[in-house]
Formats: C-alpha cells, sequence, structure tokens
C-alpha cells in the first residue's frame, strides 16, 4: 500500500507502508546514525517523534530483545529509503518490520530521505504525519494541525515509570537515585555493571520523598519534549542539589542547567545521531558522541559563569555548532553532559564518564 | 595545538611503479600530502621512480626526486637535501620498508632525520607479525592463533592447528607469496614460496577463520589522541579472498550497532596500542556473525588502497589529513574540506551505499592459477555510489568494463561447485544461479556471503526504478551544507538535483576507468592535466570516472567530479545536466574513446581531434591509402574475415607476421608467428571472433615511439623515443630512452618530417602517438593513435614540457606558434623508461615478453648517460643487477652472434659465463671461457637446479617458441622465483651489459626533475 509523509508547511514525500498500516502524527525528526534502528525506537526520548534514518538501509540485522532501550516503541513512526524485514540473521528474534507492526506503529519506506532532511535543514523540524495513501490530504492536514507544538510540551509524563524501581547493581557500589524522564536500558547497566544501585522514581515525585530515600547521589536522565515545561522537576533539583550530589545526561542537562538558572532553546533541526564532535574544554579531548535532543543549553563554551547554585562553568562544546553540551557546578557536586555516553546507539568513546559519575558519588558518600 | 615550525624541510617518500597490491592510490595520497605541506610553507623533497604519477610534476615538490626507491639513491638524496623529517606513511608498503631500512641501517640517525607520522616502533609493531600479535594481546585483542617460522621445519608445528591454514609472508605486499594451504602438499609448496617472498624470511601462519566475516576499518588520530573513525567497509566475500579482490561495501551493512561499536573501540585500542602518533591506519577484522567473536586480522600504519577508497567513499580524505597531524595540528584544528564550517574532528556518515569492485586480467595470463585467495591479483578496481546497495551494485558492474562477459553456461551444480572456488567471475555466476532459482540458502552455503546481500541481489532490477538525478557526497547525510562536494546518479521517485552548476562554461573530461593492463595510471595522468588546463583557462572542469584510487576523482581536481560509470547512457545523463562546451575523450584511453561515436551522434561536441580521425587511424583500409598518399612506408599487412582466410592470405603477407584480432586494448591476444602452421595453431587456441589483422613483422627491427601535438597548422614533437627491446614487444612492455641511444640525425628528421606529415593529413587537434620501425635504412609506420599515449607523462617528466597541457590548450583553440615551445624540449641527459611486470604475482605465468602487453607499471631513470640511466631504470623497476658472479645464457640461434657479444662484455667484467651446449659451443669460438650446462631433458644437475640453488644471478635467455612448457619456460619461471633478473631479448642483454659496466664506476649521482628542466631549457 502507498503512503506519504506531510509535514506542517505542505511537502509531500511519497512511499510505501511498512510496519504497521496506520496514521500517525509527530515532530518529524532525521538521525544520521548508520547503525542502531531498534534503539532510537524504542529510547523514549523519541517520543511523539517520526524519525527519518538517514542511512540507505534499514532493518538489516533484524530485531531482539536485548537491543530494546526500554519495554517498547516510543518513536510515533520510521521513515526510511529502503528497509526490509528479515528475521534470520544471527541475533535477529523477529524482522524489523514485522516488529513494528506487532507494536501498531508505522513505518514509510522508499521514501527520498535525503530530500526530506535538505528540508528539515533550510525550515527546521516540524510537525508532520505518515499517512497510508487512503487518507486524503486535508484530512492529514487537520490531524497535523492538531498535533501539539513540541515546543512547551511536557512529554517526561507520558513515558515516566508508574511506580518507584529498584535495579540492584553488581557489586556494592553507591545507591541513587535518578527521576524517570525517560531512562534508557544502557544507562540502568551502565550504572548496575559498575556496581551501583539505581533506584528509580517517577518523575512527578516530590522533592521531600526523593529525599526521603537518602541515596549516595541524584541522577538526572534523558528524556522527550521541551525542558522549559518541566519546571515542576526544575524546582525540584534545586532542593536536591543543596543536599547530593546531583549528575545528568540530556534533558536531565537541561533540567540542571535551568535549575541554576540557565535557558534553553529549540535548535534548528536538533543533534540526532552517532558521529558528533564534542570538546571538554578543560582538556582539550574530543569524543565522538551518540546525541538525541532537540533542545539546547544557551550559554558561551568554555566561560564561567554565576548562577543561582554558584559558579559553574560551561565545560563541553559540541564542534559542529557550537551549543553547550556540558556543564559543571564549581561550589557544588554536580555536573552534566547534553550527550549520551551510554551510547545505545552510537560511540562508546564517552562510558568512562560513568566511572566519574560512581566516583563523585562514592566520595560524597565517604 | 599549531603546526611545527622546528621542522622545514620533509622527506616525502612514494610508493614507485604500479604493481599489483600498490597501485594510482597512492598518487592520489602522496600528491595530496604533498600539495598540503607545500601549502603549510615546508619545503618537501620527493623521491618516487614512477614518472606517470601526480605527485612527481615539478610543481608538487620543492624538489622531486625521479629516483630507484632504494636506500642507495635515497641517502643520496637525504645527503644533499638534508631534509628534518621523513614522511614514511604516504608510499605503501614501499616507504614504510624503505623508512624502516634507513632507520636501522643508521642513516636517519646520522642525518638527523625524524620520522614523523609514524616511527620505527610502531611501524615494526604493526608490521612484524610477532611483535603485532604481542602487542594486541597486551590490548586484551584476539588474534587468529598462529605461529611464525623462519624455515620449513618451525612451520610444520602450525599442523596442529589444523588444515587449512593461511600462511603470510612477512614484509610483502598484498600478501604476495601467501595462500591457502588446504592440503599437506600445498602446505609446504606455499610455506616455501612464502619464506622466500618475505626479504626478512619469516612466514605467519594462522588457524583458519575463513568464511567468519571481513571488515575494515579507516582509523584517524591525532597527536593529542583524538581518534576518529572514516569509514567501515564490509567485504561481501568472507574471509579466504584478499580484500584488495573483494567485492566491498561501505559502510557496512549487517553488524548490530553493538557489534559495529565493538569493532570500533577495537580499532581505536589498535592504533593506540601500535602507537601510530598521528595519521591513518587500516584495521582488518574477521567477524563471526553467529558467535560474535572478532579476531584483529591486520592493521596498516599508513594511508592505503582502503584509505584511498574510505576517502572517496565518505568525501574525508585521510591523507591530506594525515599530512597535515603529521605536522601537528589536532583533527579538530583542521576544516572539514567538504563543508568547511565543520572540523575533521567527525566521523562521516552515508546516506548512500558504495561498493567497490575488483578489476581482474587473467586473460593476459594463460595458465596462471585464476582462483582468489589471501594473495591479491587485481589489477584495479571501480568504485560506484548509489542510493541503495542495489543501485551501487548494478553501478559497479557497469563500471567495469569486461573485454568479455564471463561464462555462465553449464547446469546448476557444475556453477555451484565453481562458486565453491571463488574467482573473478563469481558474482556472474550467483546472479546466473539466482535467476535459475536456486535458493539464497543454498548460494550461502555454497559462498558463505551473508544472507542481506544475497536476497539484496535478488532484487537488483527493482533498484533502479524511478527516476535519475544528482546527488552530493557531503560527509555528513545532508545534516550541513556542502560547498565543495562531488556528485553520483541516484534513482528515487522523483528528480532532486543537487548538482550548482553556475554560470562558468565548462568543459567535460573523460576518464579511464578502472586501471588494467593496456590503460593504467599513466591516461589518468593525462586527464588530470586537462582538468587543470581547463580550469586556468577560467573554465569549470568537470570530470567522470569510476576509479576510486585515482587522482582525478580527488574532488580537489575538478570544479565538479562526477563518480560515474563510463557508458554512454550514463555520460549522457551528466551531459545534459552539464551543458558542456566540449567534451574530451582522447585523454583517458580507449574507455572514453569508445564512447565518442556515441556522443557525437547524440550531439555532442567533442574537443580536439574529431572521430572521423580516429577511424581513419584505426581502419586498415583508409589508412594504407592515407599512407599512400604521403609516401609513408608500412610493413604489408591483410585482413581476413575468418581464420580460414587468414591461412590463405597470410603467405601474401610474409612470415614472420603479427596476428591480432580487430580493437584490441594493449596487444590483447596478439601474437607472433613464424609460419602457416603457428597461425593455424594460434587460431585453434584463441578462436578469434570478427576480423582478423595480419601483420608482416619486421625482425629486429628498431622500435620508435613520437609523440607529437598537431593544432591543425602546425606540429611539435614533445619526444622521439628508442625502444630498447626490438620490435615485435609491445611497447607498453618494452624499456625506451628519450632521446634515440642509436639513431642517425638523417634518421630523426625522417622521422620528425613523417610525424609532422601523418598528423596534419589526419586533421589532428590534440595528441598523437606513432609508434615506427627503423628496419636497415628505411622507416616504416606501425601505427597512429590521435590521441594521448602512454609515454606522455614520461616525455612530460623526461623534457619538462608538460604534453597533456600543451595539449588541452590547443584543444581548447590556442594555437602552437603562440605558446615559445622549444624547437627540441630534450635536455643534455638521458631518460629510460623501464616496464614494470607481475610475473611473480602469477604463479604459472610465463615471464616473456611478447606483443601482447603485460606490465602494470613503470619506472624511469635518469642520467647523463644511456648505460646508468638504463641502469637506474632497473634498480627502480626491481631488477637489481649483479656487479659481479655468474650469468647463464641460452639464446635463439638468430641470436647467437649477438649473444658473443655479450658474453665477451660479461666476461671482461669478471662474471663467471655458464649457458647451454648451443649457446656454449658459440660463446667458445670466441675464446671465452664458458661452462655448459645440462639442458632440464638432459637430466639433473641441469639449469633449473642451478637457478633453485641460487648460483645463478644473471639469466639471459632469448624464447625459441611458444611452446608452452618449453625449457625457456622452465628456466624464466625459475628465476622469477628466485628473483633472479631474467633478459628476454638481445638488446636488453646488452643494455643490462653496459648498465653493469657502467655501475663499476659507482652509484650514478641522483638529481632532480627542477634541476634537469633548468639545465634542459638553457641547453
Amino acid at each position: 500500500m502507498s503512503a506519504y509523509v506531510l509535514l506542517e508547511d505542505g511537502t509531500r514525500f511519497d512511499g510505501e507502508s511498512v510496519g504497521a498500516p496506520v496514521s500517525t502524527t509527530g515532530e518529524v525528526v532525521f538521525t544520521t546514525g548508520m547503525s542502531g534502528y531498534q534503539e532510537s525506537m524504542t529510547d523514549p526520548s523519541f517520543a511523539r517523534q517520526l524519525i527519518t534514518f538517514t542511512t540507505a538501509h534499514v532493518g538489516n540485522y533484524g530485531v531482539s530483545e536485548q537491543f530494546m532501550e526500554s519495554d517498547r516503541i516510543h518513536a510515533g513512526g520510521a521513515i526510511m529509503r529502503a528497509a526490509v524485514d528479515y528475521d534470520d540473521a544471527p541475533a535477529a528474534e523477529q524482522g524489523w518490520l514485522s516488529w513494528l507492526k506487532a507494536n501498531g506503529v508505522p513505518g514509510i519506506a522508499g521514501v527520498d530521505t535525503r530530500a526530506l532532511v535538505r528540508h528539515i535543514r533550510t525550515a527546521g523540524s516540524m510537525r508532520g504525519g505518515i499517512f497510508t495513501a487512503d487518507v486524503p490530504v486535508s484530512e492529514a492536514r487537520e490531524r497535523i494541525a492538531a498535533e501539539p507544538s513540541m515546543v512547551g510540551r511536557d512529554l517526561a509524563r507520558e513515558v515516566t515509570i508508574a511506580k518507584p524501581t529498584i535495579f540492584e547493581g553488581e557489586g556494592d557500589g553507591p545507591r541513587i537515585v535518578a527521576l524517570d524522564t525517560g531512562i534508557k536500558r544502557s544507562i540502568i547497566r551502565n550504572f548496575t555493571s559498575r556496581g551501583a544501585t539505581l533506584e528509580i522514581y517517577p518523575c512527578t515525585t516530590s522533592a521531600e520523598d526523593l529525599l526521603a530515600a537518602d541515596p549516595d547521589g541524584f541522577f538526572l536522565v534523558p528524556g522527550p519534549g521541551d525542558p522549559a515545561a518541566l519546571d515542576y522537576i526544575v524546582e525540584n533539583i534545586k532542593t536536591l542539589l543543596s543536599t547530593k550530589p546531583v549528575f545528568g545526561i540530556c534533558l536531565g542537562h537541561q533540567l540542571l542547567s535551568r535549575a541554576a538558572g540557565l535557558e534553553t532553546f529549540k535548535l534548528p533541526f536538533g543533534h540526532r545521531g552517532a558521529n558528533h564532535p564534542v570538546k571538554d574544554l578543560r582538556t582539550g579531548r574530543i569524543a565522538i558522541t551518540s546525541q538525541n535532543h532537540g533542545f539546547a543549553v544557551a550559554g558561551t563554551p568554555g566561560e564561567i559563569i554565576d548562577t543561582e547554585l554558584g559558579a559553574a562553568q560551561l565545560t563541553h562544546v559540541n564542534l559542529y555548532d557550537n551549543t553547550i553540551e556540558g556543564i559543571r557546578l564549581l561550589d557544588v557536586p554536580a555536573g552534566c553532559v547534553q550527550y549520551h555516553p551510554e551510547a545505545g546507539p552510537g560511540p562508546n568513546d564517552s562510558l568512562g564518564l560513568f566511572d566519574e559519575f560512581i566516583a563523585l558519588f562514592e566520595a560524597s558518600h565517604a | 595545538m599549531p603546526k611545527r615550525t622546528d621542522i622545514q624541510k620533509i622527506l616525502v617518500l612514494g610508493s614507485g611503479p604500479i604493481v599489483i597490491g600498490q597501485a594510482a592510490e597512492f598518487d592520489y595520497s602522496g600528491a595530496q600530502a604533498c600539495k598540503v605541506l607545500l601549502e603549510e610553507g615546508y619545503e618537501v623533497v620527493l623521491v618516487n621512480s614512477n614518472p606517470a604519477t601526480i605527485m612527481t610534476d615539478p610543481e608538487f615538490a620543492t624538489a622531486t626526486y625521479v629516483e630507484p626507491l632504494l636506500p642507495g639513491p635515497v641517502t643520496q638524496v637525504i645527503e644533499r637535501e638534508r631534509p628534518d623529517a621523513l614522511l614514511p606513511t604516504l608510499g605503501g608498503q614501499t616507504a614504510l620498508n624503505l623508512a624502516k631500512t634507513l632507520y636501522e641501517d643508521g642513516t636517519l640517525a646520522k642525518y638527523e632525520v625524524e620520522l614523523i607520522g609514524a616511527n620505527y616502533e610502531a611501524i615494526n609493531r604493526a608490521e612484524n607479525r610477532e611483535e603485532f600479535d604481542a602487542t594486541m594481546q597486551a590490548a586484551g585483542l584476539r588474534t587468529a592463533r598462529n605461529i611464525i617460522a623462519t624455515s620449513a621445519e618451525e612451520a610444520q608445528a602450525a599442523l596442529e592447528f589444523g588444515l587449512p591454514l593461511i600462511i603470510r609472508p612477512a614484509f610483502t605486499l598484498g600478501g604476495r607469496g601467501g595462500g591457502i594451504a588446504r592440503t599437506q602438499e600445498q602446505f609446504d609448496e606455499i610455506v616455501h614460496r612464502g619464506l622466500d617472498a618475505s626479504p626478512i624470511g619469516q612466514i605467519l601462519i594462522d588457524e583458519s577463520i575463513l568464511g567468519w566475516g571481513e571488515f575494515e576499518l579507516e582509523v584517524m588520530r591525532d597527536h593529542a589522541d583524538n581518534v576518529v573513525i572514516v569509514c567501515s567497509i564490509e567485504n561481501i566475500d568472507p574471509m579466504g579472498v584478499h580484500t584488495g579482490d573483494s567485492v566491498t561495501v561501505a559502510p557496512q551493512q549487517t553488524l548490530s550497532d553493538r557489534v559495529y561499536q565493538k569493532l570500533r573501540d577495537q580499532a581505536i585500542a589498535v592504533i593506540r596500542a601500535v602507537g601510530v602518533e598521528t595519521g591513518g591506519s587500516n584495521v582488518q577484522f574477521a567477524v563471526n556473525a553467529a558467535t560474535e567473536e572478532i579476531v584483529v586480522i591486520e592493521m596498516n600504519p599508513r594511508v592505503s588502497r582502503s584509505s584511498a577508497l574510505a576517502s572517496k567513499a565518505t568525501g574525508f580524505p585521510i591523507a591530506k589529513i594525515a599530512a597535515r597531524l603529521a605536522v601537528g595540528y589536532t583533527l579538530d584544528e583542521i576544516p572539514n574540506d567538504i563543508t568547511k564550517a565543520t572540523p575533521a574532528s567527525f566521523e562521516p556518515t552515508l546516506d548512500y551505499v558504495v561498493v567497490k569492485w575488483p578489476r581482474f586480467a587473467f586473460e593476459k595470463f594463460p595458465g596462471v592459477d585464476s582462483t582468489l585467495s589471501t594473495h591479491m591479483k587485481s589489477v584495479g578496481e571501480v568504485m560506484a555510489i548509489g542510493r541503495t546497495f542495489g543501485q551501487a551494485f548494478g553501478k559497479a558492474l557497469r563500471s567495469r568494463e569486461l573485454d568479455a562477459q564471463p561464462d555462465v553456461t553449464g547446469a546448476d551444480e557444475e556453477l555451484l561447485t565453481r562458486l565453491e572456488s571463488p574467482g573473478a567471475d563469481r558474482y556472474d555466476l550467483l546472479l546466473e544461479l539466482q535467476r535459475r532459482g536456486v535458493s539464497d540458502e543454498e548460494l550461502r552455503a555454497r559462498t558463505g556471503i551473508d544472507l542481506w546481500y544475497l536476497r539484496e541481489l535478488r532484487h537488483l532490477d527493482d533498484a533502479f526504478e524511478g527516476v535519475r538525478s544528482y546527488r552530493a557526497v557531503d560527509t555528513c547525510a545532508a545534516e550541513f551544507e556542502a560547498e565543495t562536494p562531488y556528485f553520483y546518479s541516484a534513482w528515487d521517485r522523483e528528480a532532486s538535483n543537487e548538482v550548482r552548476r553556475g554560470d562558468k562554461p565548462s568543459v567535460m573530461i573523460l576518464g579511464s576507468g578502472p586501471n588494467r593492463i593496456g590503460q593504467g595510471i599513466e591516461f589518468d595522468y593525462c586527464c588530470v592535466h586537462a582538468a587543470m588546463t581547463v580550469r586556468e583557462s577560467g573554465r569549470d572542469a568537470v570530470m567522470v570516472n569510476c576509479n576510486p584510487e585515482t587522482v582525478s576523482t580527488d574532488y580537489d581536481t575538478s570544479d565538479r567530479l562526477y563518480f560515474e560509470p563510463l557508458t554512454l547512457e550514463d555520460v549522457l545523463a551528466i551531459v545534459e545536466i552539464e551543458q558542456p562546451e566540449g567534451v574530451i575523450v582522447s585523454f583517458g584511453g580507449q574507455t572514453p574513446l569508445r564512447l565518442a561515436a556515441g556522443l557525437e551522434a547524440a550531439g555532442v561536441k567533442l574537443l580536439g581531434t574529431q572521430p572521423d580521425a580516429i577511424d581513419l587511424a584505426e581502419d586498415r583500409g583508409r589508412f594504407g591509402a592515407l599512407l599512400e598518399r604521403l609516401e609513408l612506408k608500412a610493413p604489408p599487412f591483410a585482413l581476413a574475415q575468418s581464420p580460414d582466410e587468414a591461412l590463405q592470405v597470410a603467405p601474401g603477407v610474409g612470415f614472420p607476421l603479427l596476428v591480432r584480432p580487430s580493437y584490441v586494448l594493449g596487444g590483447r591476444a596478439m601474437e607472433l608467428v613464424y609460419d602457416t602452421d603457428m597461425l593455424a595453431d594460434y587460431f585453434a587456441r584463441t578462436r578469434p571472433q570478427g576480423e582478423i589483422f595480419l601483420d608482416r613483422f619486421l625482425e629486429n627491427a628498431i622500435e620508435v615511439d613520437v609523440d607529437a601535438i598537431c593544432d591543425g597548422e602546425d606540429v611539435w614533437i614533445g619526444g622521439i623515443m628508442q625502444h630498447v627491446e626490438e620490435a615485435g614487444i609491445h611497447s607498453g612492455d618494452s624499456a625506451c630512452a628519450l632521446p634515440p641511444h642509436s639513431l642517425g640525425a638523417e634518421m630523426l628528421d625522417e622521422i620528425r618530417t613523417a610525424t609532422k606529415d601523418l598528423a596534419l593529413a589526419l586533421s589532428v587537434v590534440g595528441l598523437i602517438n606513432i609508434q615506427y620501425a627503423v628496419y636497415g635504412d628505411d622507416l616504416y609506420l606501425i601505427e597512429a593513435n590521435p590521441r594521448a599515449s602512454r609515454t606522455v607523462p614520461f616525455v612530460s617528466k623526461a623534457t619538462g614540457q608538460p604534453l597533456a597541457k600543451i595539449a588541452c590548450r590547443v584543444m581548447l583553440g590556442e594555437k602552437l606558434a603562440t605558446m615559445g615551445l622549444p624547437e627540441d624540449p630534450c635536455g643534455p641527459h638521458v631518460s629510460v623508461k623501464e616496464a614494470v611486470l607481475p610475473f611473480d604475482r602469477f604463479a604459472g605465468a610465463d615471464a616473456l615478453l611478447g606483443p601482447e602487453m603485460r606490465s602494470t607499471g613503470e619506472v624511469m631513470g635518469v642520467a647523463t648517460d644511456f648505460p646508468a640511466a638504463f641502469a637506474k631504470a632497473q634498480a627502480a623497476a626491481g631488477t637489481q643487477l649483479p656487479s659481479r658472479g655468474t650469468v647463464f645464457l641460452t639464446v635463439t640461434d638468430s641470436d647467437k652472434a649477438a649473444a658473443m657479444g655479450i658474453a665477451a662484455q660479461l666476461h671482461d667484467l669478471g662474471f663467471r659465463i655458464v649457458a647451454t651446449r648451443g649457446t656454449a659451443s658459440a660463446i667458445k669460438r670466441m675464446g671465452i671461457p664458458v661452462e655448459t650446462l645440462n639442458k632440464i631433458q638432459d637430466g639433473s644437475p641441469h639449469v633449473r637446479d642451478w637457478i633453485d640453488r641460487g648460483d645463478v644471478d644473471l639469466v639471459i635467455n632469448t624464447p625459441t617458441g611458444t611452446a608452452a612448457r618449453s625449457d625457456g619456460y622452465e628456466i624464466r619461471r625459475a628465476a622469477v622465483a628466485r628473483g633472479v633478473p631474467c633478459i628476454t631479448t638481445i638488446a636488453g642483454g646488452m643494455a643490462a651489459a653496459r648498465a653493469i659496466g657502467a655501475a663499476r664506476f659507482g652509484e650514478p649521482p641522483v638529481i632532480s626533475l627542477q634541476e634537469l628542466h633548468r639545465n634542459g631549457v638553457h641547453a
């Protein structure tokens, strides 16, 4: 069956319906990673987004439970140039398209993804939808118009865990409380395999309840949506900061930054991929990083600024566009990075950051 | 960190002649690096014996030495130039090995030359198998179980890993001398061969990981220890086929992110452990898809064939960036060349698929084993880019330019059996079997090819649905705007052209496609010069080519590069987009020339000589009439429509004669026959289709090559070359000297007049190459080719006159009269070009020169006299002439008189002379002491035993016929196997004797092209 992608500015790209034969709307974004399609689809940060894969072929090695980054598909749909459904690659438990279908998630293949990306690069990420051919364009337009804008949208509430859950560490490392705005299994694994125990709380948990858990530190995790819509979490973080070490990744970085008084803004087309160079301005070291964010923290890389929580250094910079990729608070034990050290998918260059996190949590414990 | 200021002068070593395993990619890499270093303000001293390279153009270095890449000459260069640093990572294995030698013999320390890019320890850790394994183990990485042996006895221990075993000699190119042993017999044979092939007499025997997936990662590191992966390459052919012979794909398609990231982590660990401080490395892995086991196969601490491919596949110019890193920059200080706005410290991401396809030339070497193995056998490659794998694969198929379609007839089971021992035709067989309905599971079982590829191949025809438009290679999957992209055609639902044509008029240059024997780097050289000239004229140069090894497919070379197959359909589609002022088809060899008629018919303007003139020169009837009108002599010839007719007309032409089918490349299928029986035998063996040419062969004539340029009014002669070997040896395989060393002034004048008359009569606008034979006192015209020839770069280097550029200016409308060209551009020195032959790579090939071209590359020697220049050329070609020892002579009857002269000369030089009976008795009559050896049929100890034992230092053997397993064949094979210089012509023998004599006066001094050309102009 034919299908099409329609963007809110009226631009249309045709293809074939694959996966579930349904229509859906969301923010149309693109990722330049060349592998890890299953990890991306199950990453909660992609909630309410339709992922355009720039890589030519998707689905080549099937899907497998081990590559799940959460318990379900969070992305709204997959937009691809070519896709296959083979399920007999050595690690495959199911075909990629069968899996999308079984989960009710639509895909569209045969799309000129390059033309689509060039359009988004110029016009910016925007709302759109994947529609089966039987949906008239007029109806498609209406459905896109009904899709809320990503700006101002609180999606953490949609993806957060229902009740507190504990992931025991493989050792006697620190006990860390994570506020779940959309955690990935790679993050959990990176803590537990290093001996840390992770207690995950719904993102709506109050500061009092979090403090009552009395952990060695708090961890702020990635997630979808606009950080500016999450003031209730930001307020909690301010409370936590004065008590225990707080570290964060991605949305967690944006929330911590907002807690320190910095602003966030929406990037024109986001950073999504596995090849972004990030430089630690304190050491000069460059890491190739996994990225997945549509919003960023405003500031001048390298600067040390005064915040409501004391001095803060804007430690990391994205060498593509000079946006902020990491912050360290100098007066309280807190810091964060915008990129994904946990990989899944993407390069493992920054896995060492988890050792640093754990060392800092342990230091506070000692 | 900014660039280093403590070094001013950098020595760069090239890779020498094109050989199997080391081709034009090192010209691409070297030329880029030289350009960058000059831009950065360093003085660059370059040594490379290959004149057909762009990097040896004088403007690419401060001082360019076209000298042998051997310790002696390079030490002389170091003494003269006193460089501060040596960059050894750009000239392939040749440069790396040479740098290692210069370090070990103390030369670098003595002259205080610092190795940059890779230091001695790193080179050693990567190249010495024992060290490499230890290094990998220390880094926690797995290598295949293996042993290192320096004798056949030591090698036996490997048998406990179980057969098959993989045997690889240390320090050789492209695995030369190695192989896969499946039986005890094969094991013994390959061990023996491998020990001989390794310059340090060491082999590595690996446990078999045959059938595992093979992957390569291109890694770059800067001195601040930042590391990036430029590209992943997956071999469709599993382990067991050398990566140079495999069809490969970028980016990798079948690994999950988790496994890919493991490879990435390991590649980074490898470059750190080996300790390559700055620059690029290639790391090869075997991956067991079922168990996810990973084994590190090897790493090259330098730019490589794969890095050239990766550069072209991604738009990340590895060599250029490696050169900047070597002088102190870090990756983030270097801009991404394509986007200009982002830094080089990133990893390219691809929204297309690249397929590389090797080009073989087994038809040139009858009798050789054409099964693919760990020992590289391909002579060139093509690269195709497509929106999908299917598009890329289909375009690669089109780009191969096979002379004949592979034979895919036979029963299914027969074809399946053939697939099990992969050959050059394996994908043709595979596609045929798919058409016949053989299942992918069956094909996988027979080939080990991943099912994903087999399935995509089954739907190849669907790949080209939709419309064609041109997309950009931009390193970033369109995430950022590209400033200097290059293009490929893509088929999508709708057209979306990304070419920004601009307003300038453009000239399109058609390249030469994959390197093969008969069409090599020389033609790419001419195309690059055409692009430079077009740009200088204020027009946009548009390049079309599909060969990833070359300088022409460097996006810096032209204003717009189209990485496309060179078929009429593909080229016309580009013409439609570009609307060029004209198209140049006469610089890229036969490949673009074949398109001339079709382009003309489509109304495309061709610049320079028109197709009709090309046809006139190739049509024997028309051409014969023209020669008659011009009163130029040509050997008698005849044209026959069938073998029967040929046998009838042959006596009228006269024997000996050359026989060949029509329209051939590099003299393919051409043979010399002495009587009707031999002719009948030729037909029985070759079964030619179509027209057959018979040309009277002028025995012992001197062959002459002329390169000239005509603008329709005037003719300028760039160079007259005299072949060292007599007529009958393909001009591409013959050594030649410029200026001629034994032709009189009168004959030279006659040649000049004939050249001018013919060029004007053919209405040539641009280059023409004419081959003559001087037979007695008479000049015969053998053939004329109104296009760029193989000798253009050699003549340009020898004279300092850029022939291809001058010709291109003429084609763009300039007149020779306005250019102020010297009447005789040849300076006071002598230049000798020598061919480099691949016999040592093909077990079973006869090391005999003939009318069929077999050389893969060339070198040049320059000196003040012919013997010294010839000696340099020999040394550069890898034929180290002995200075003393034993020479073995066996020649055909007609050569015996001349052989006596050679024997006398070598005797006077102190050589011990040995010969077979007939030759010995002739020599004895001259009063020269000679020992007689048994012919092989006389029983041991015979001549082959002598050679095998290493008791012979030089072989002079002229052939007595083409009978396959003659004594001569055995002698030549034995010589090649032992690495003993083997000369197969009398003229070559005489030149060698003179060269050995000249060497007595010490190694000839080195001289740079810049000095030569200065002297030449003043002379």
